[in-house]
């Protein structure tokens, strides 16, 4: 009788817990696989970050921040979210104008605008705002997409890239400009335009080389042999291999890594910190850590396909992808696989506005999934 | 006719159905190949990395090994190892480095020149190494430190082992010193063993036994950060730290009596010469002095370019160890041994007298040797001719033996070659023959031996020159009527971790036996009677003394410069005096120390040497009240 008793109060606490969720518009099992990926960055963090808890206690301060942004976000609806698309991305673009005319200089590159109390990087907003304007240009169009519809998108995306990779930062300059393709991707471009892309594209490589930063170029040429110059540029890539290499199977124990608790990792705490996972928990810490992106990937996509319009499944399509394309580009680059870019680890690198950008990108991921019943158009 | 598309929403959710289709499995094959890497960093590659991890966090620090210490033969330490202080600063904590250099000139801790090379020095090293910038503070200037240590952000006060002699120049030519390795040295080092270790025996027993004081230095790993700065070792570290304990060196018992070494070196005080005494029955050196003496201590520490210049420039030479490399001609103290040849050759008998008119010549030749007593000693036999010292008779001698058996005889005694004592260095000194004449000389009219040539030989002149050493083991040979050592300064090694004491036994050199061992009795009677008999020539010098001594002095021409000396105009007349020597052993009947002593242009043996043997004697044999 007990046993009864028990069993039908946890069913009535997780139909209270479901209705809750479904109030707010939110996504159980997205929650959860979240959830799980933040408390796992947030004990990593605590060993990385050392001496200095002040950054673990800021990071937690940050999550609050984007949690807050992320339920907020649910609460907007997927049509005033479509409205308002191009007026984001116009903003967006004047900021990020306004960056390059009257922007601070941090380490070298001007990416920061100061609004008096908050230090804003809007390459940031360019992340959720090229999303939703590709995808908001191409709901009302025919798809697959024509090639005058590739090209404005193309213009679209391509703009505020090459703003930002001006800044210079290449990293969110990549992360925008594979948002937005993605949306072209989702939207069911041809073969043919892919292949002639990715044509061109090779074609472009002696040009790109051409314009890139002395460090860039760099970064490119120590991908291919990291010990030509091991205490310069080959430094990161020499040390973070060291460092997840001597982890082995078992790691060295949480705030036990040499490398990372005695600073030959450099940016332990931000870019590199997939290598303090592999040094201190492992190839099971890391193996933990990949399925758990593996699940928010593999929800987020799940949610994109459910949802009920264009606009809705080709923003949120890409905003996993996205996500996808950090863990691929930052875990790729720790692990010595492609060159140095600044793309922090998600959701587990410190760092505040990328951190807030994620999950407002999940907030609206949540918002479109949410409303995916409420009209009749299926 | 251009067809119109419009919106179709199925055949929209159907591409991007597929599309999200291929992107979810191409996601999923990326996480695979990362998953992959990781795999292939981990697991494959693991050893590798984890030893690049390995010799990223550890620098690998030395400890140098404790120096074995020096006692001497009452276990009185005569070397050790005491705590030196020196100045170090760190760039990074120091602030105002400007600031900060001034004030330690100002506080008279730093020279006021000096300051531009240690702010070249400390710009070479990283910011936050601790660079020495001042050795060997003084008690004074410890204090001053400290007193004004909160005005002077980053320098610190460390201590570091070094060698300290407590005795000072008491015997510093026997143990030598310590000094910091230098380009000379490197063909004897053995990088593995001096690692951490920045000093070397120099000279001496420090040099010669350096093999059993060195020890074996250790080392650990000490964790450090990318910035090569130390950090504390946390437990639970993946790959323990290594190390290795220095191995101390041996402790050395000299045979030196370093109190005795005290009263000869004082007695000798203000005179340039050479003391030696040695215990017979085991060929122990108890003295071996030189003077002057320098302080071993400067080297230690490390002399100052003036201190070492004016060392080196000292024209009483007082770096020169003349115990072991001063050869002087033997002069008169031969005359014994001599005598002792002429025995067991035949050639003459202790009753034949021989008529001594104050000079002597060569048959054939107008050339007159003179007795440096002019008027001659008239009828001498052999025990007056020892006794008195008799040039004549031992010209006659010499003559009669010829310079073969000279030779001969006296390389059995030891001379021109070296005694084989155990710390490097020593001289062998010249004991000439023809065959030497024909090797040492290149002009064909300078290779004959004149028979003049020999006479002087007679009374230890001539080419003939030993070492103080050589002087003092005849004369112990003589003491023990034939028996004799190798002479040694050390006579036990003992283990300081398990206190362990080896002993070196005494080195038995082949015996000198004589055709009739009666003939020790007759030479040992006629050196008792220089400091007992009517016109001995030690009579004074020995005179209450509580004990028999035999003896012999000696006073040598100085006709060449035994060694490099810079000419100096305003000393000549001294330097040409003549040296004063003295060898003895005592008591006569039962020998417990032979000396050898050299005044260099002391004068007379009688009245400048043998005083100093005296003394040795009377503090040796003086019955012990403890």
């Amino acid at each position: 009788m007990y046993e009864e008793l028990a069993i039908s109060r946890t069913r009535r606490t997780m139909t209270a817990t479901a209705r809750l969720l479904r109030v707010l518009h939110l996504d159980g099992t997205l929650m959860l696989a979240l959830a799980a990926v933040i408390a796992f960055g947030l004990f990593v963090l605590y060993s990385a970050a050392g001496d200095n808890q002040s950054l673990w206690l800021s990071q937690l301060a940050r999550i609050g921040i984007g949690g807050a942004v992320l339920v907020a976000l649910a609460q907007v609806p997927d049509r005033f979210l479509r409205l308002v698309a191009p007026a984001v991305w116009l903003i967006g673009l004047a900021l990020l104008v306004a960056v390059a005319v009257i922007g601070d200089v941090g380490k070298g590159a001007q990416r920061w605008l100061d609004l008096g109390i908050v230090r804003f990087q809007p390459s940031e907003l360019m992340k959720l705002a090229v999303p939703m304007m590709c995808a908001w240009y191409l709901h009302t169009r025919p798809l697959p997409p024509s090639a005058g519809n590739i090209g404005a998108v193309l213009a679209l995306v391509l703009v505020p890239a090459v703003l930002i990779a001006a800044q210079p930062d290449l990293g969110t300059a990549l992360l925008v400009t594979a948002a937005g393709l993605l949306v072209l991707l989702l939207g069911g471009i041809q073969a043919r335009f892919i292949v002639g892309g990715f044509t061109l594209g090779g074609a472009a490589v002696p040009l790109l080389w051409l314009v890139m930063h002395d460090y860039q170029r760099q970064r490119v040429l120590t991908l291919l042999d990291p010990h030509s110059d091991p205490l310069g540029a080959g430094y990161h890539i020499i040390q973070s291999q060291i460092a997840i290499g001597s982890g082995g199977v078992f790691g060295k124990g949480w705030t036990n890594g040499s490398q990372a608790q005695l600073e030959f990792l450099p940016e332990r705490s931000t870019d590199f910190i997939f290598a303090v996972v592999g040094e201190e928990l492992g190839l099971l810490g890391v193996l933990a850590l990949l399925c758990g992106y593996g699940l928010v990937i593999g929800r987020s996509l799940v949610m994109a396909v459910q949802c009920r319009d264009t606009f809705a499944r080709l923003l949120g399509g890409s905003l996993a992808l996205t996500f996808f394309i950090y863990v691929l580009v930052n875990a790729g680059m720790v692990m010595g696989l492609l060159p140095v870019v600044g793309v922090p680890l998600p959701l587990v690198s410190y760092g505040g506005t990328a951190m807030v950008t994620l999950l407002a990108g999940f907030g609206i991921l949540m918002s479109l999934h949410s409303r995916r019943q409420l009209m009749g158009s299926r | 006719m251009r067809r119109v598309r419009v919106k179709d929403d199925a055949l929209e959710q159907r591409i991007f159905l597929r599309r999200a289709l291929i992107a979810g499995i191409a996601a999923a094959v990326l996480l695979l190949l990362l998953a992959g890497r990781a795999w292939w960093l981990q697991v494959l590659r693991h050893e590798h990395f984890s030893e690049l991890s390995q010799e990223n966090r550890a620098r690998v620090e030395p400890l140098p090994a404790n120096r074995g210490l020096l006692r001497d033969r009452a276990g009185r330490v005569i070397a050790d190892n005491s705590p030196a202080y020196q100045l170090e600063l760190v760039r990074e904590q120091a602030g105002d480095l400007q600031a900060t250099l001034a004030r330690l000139e100002e506080f008279r801790l730093l020279d006021g020149d000096e300051i531009e090379r240690i702010r070249q020095l400390l710009r070479s090293r990283r910011a936050f190494e601790a660079v020495p910038i001042r050795m060997q503070l003084s008690e004074d200037e410890i204090a001053r430190y400290a007193v004004h240590r909160h005005e002077l952000p980053g320098v610190a006060l460390e201590t570091r082992m070094a060698r300290r002699y407590p005795h000072g120049p008491i015997g510093a030519h026997a143990l030598g010193y310590v000094g910091a390795i230098g380009e000379e040295d490197l063909p004897r080092v053995d990088q593995a063993r001096y690692f951490g270790n920045g000093v070397i025996g120099k000279l001496g027993v420090e040099r010669s036994w350096e093999n059993e004081l060195l020890g074996q230095g250790g080392f650990r790993e000490v964790l450090v950060n990318a910035a090569g700065r130390r950090v504390e070792a946390r437990d639970g570290d993946a790959l323990p730290l290594r190390g290795r304990a220095p191995v101390s060196g041996n402790d050395l018992v000299l045979t030196l009596d370093i109190e005795l070494q005290r009263i000869a070196e004082e007695a000798l005080a203000g005179r340039r010469g050479a003391v030696v005494a040695i215990e017979p029955d085991t060929g122990d050196v108890v003295v071996l002095a030189s003077l002057p003496s320098f302080d071993p201590n400067g080297f230690a520490r490390g002399l100052s370019r003036r201190e070492y210049l004016e060392l080196t420039g000292n024209p009483d030479l007082p770096l020169f160890n003349r115990a072991l490399r001063g050869t002087y001609p033997p002069g008169s103290t031969v005359k014994p041994l001599m005598a002792l040849a002429g025995l067991e050759y035949g050639v003459i008998t202790p009753e034949e007298s021989v008529w001594c008119p104050g000079r002597y010549s060569l048959p054939n030749s107008r050339h007159q040797f003179r007795d440096w007593r002019r008027e001659g000693h008239g009828h001498v036999d052999m025990h007056s001719a020892v006794m008195q010292s008799c040039d004549v008779y031992f010209y006659r001698l010499a003559h009669t033996l010829g310079i073969q058996r000279v030779h001969d005889a006296m390389r059995r005694m030891g001379f021109g070659e070296p005694t084989g004592i155990d710390i490097g260095g020593e001289r062998s000194g010249i004991m000439p023959s023809p065959e030497w004449k024909k090797k040492t000389f290149s002009q064909p009219e300078q290779q004959t031996w004149f028979p003049g040539e020999t006479v002087i030989v007679g009374i230890g002149q001539g080419y003939w020159t030993a070492t103080p050493l050589q002087l003092a083991h005849a004369t112990a040979l003589l003491a023990l009527r034939g028996r004799h050592f190798r002479p040694r300064l050390v006579r036990a090694v003992v283990d300081p971790a398990t206190g362990t004491t080896r002993d070196i036994p005494p080195q038995p050199l082949p015996q000198v036996q004589l055709q009739d061992p009666r003939h020790w009795e007759v030479i040992v009677d006629a050196m008792v009677a220089v400091t007992t008999g009517p016109r001995g020539t030690a009579v004074r010098a020995a005179r209450g003394a509580a004990y028999t001594i035999a003896g012999k002095t000696g006073t040598a021409q100085v006709f060449s410069v035994a060694q490099s000396e810079r000419y100096d105009e305003s000393q000549v007349a001294e330097r040409l005096r003549d040296h004063a020597l003295f060898v003895a052993f005592a008591p006569a009947e039962a020998p417990r120390l032979a000396v050898a002593v050299v005044v260099e242009n002391g004068g007379h043996g009688s009245s400048v040497a043998a005083p100093v043997a005296r003394a040795i004697f009377d503090a040796w044999l003086a019955p012990k009240v403890d």
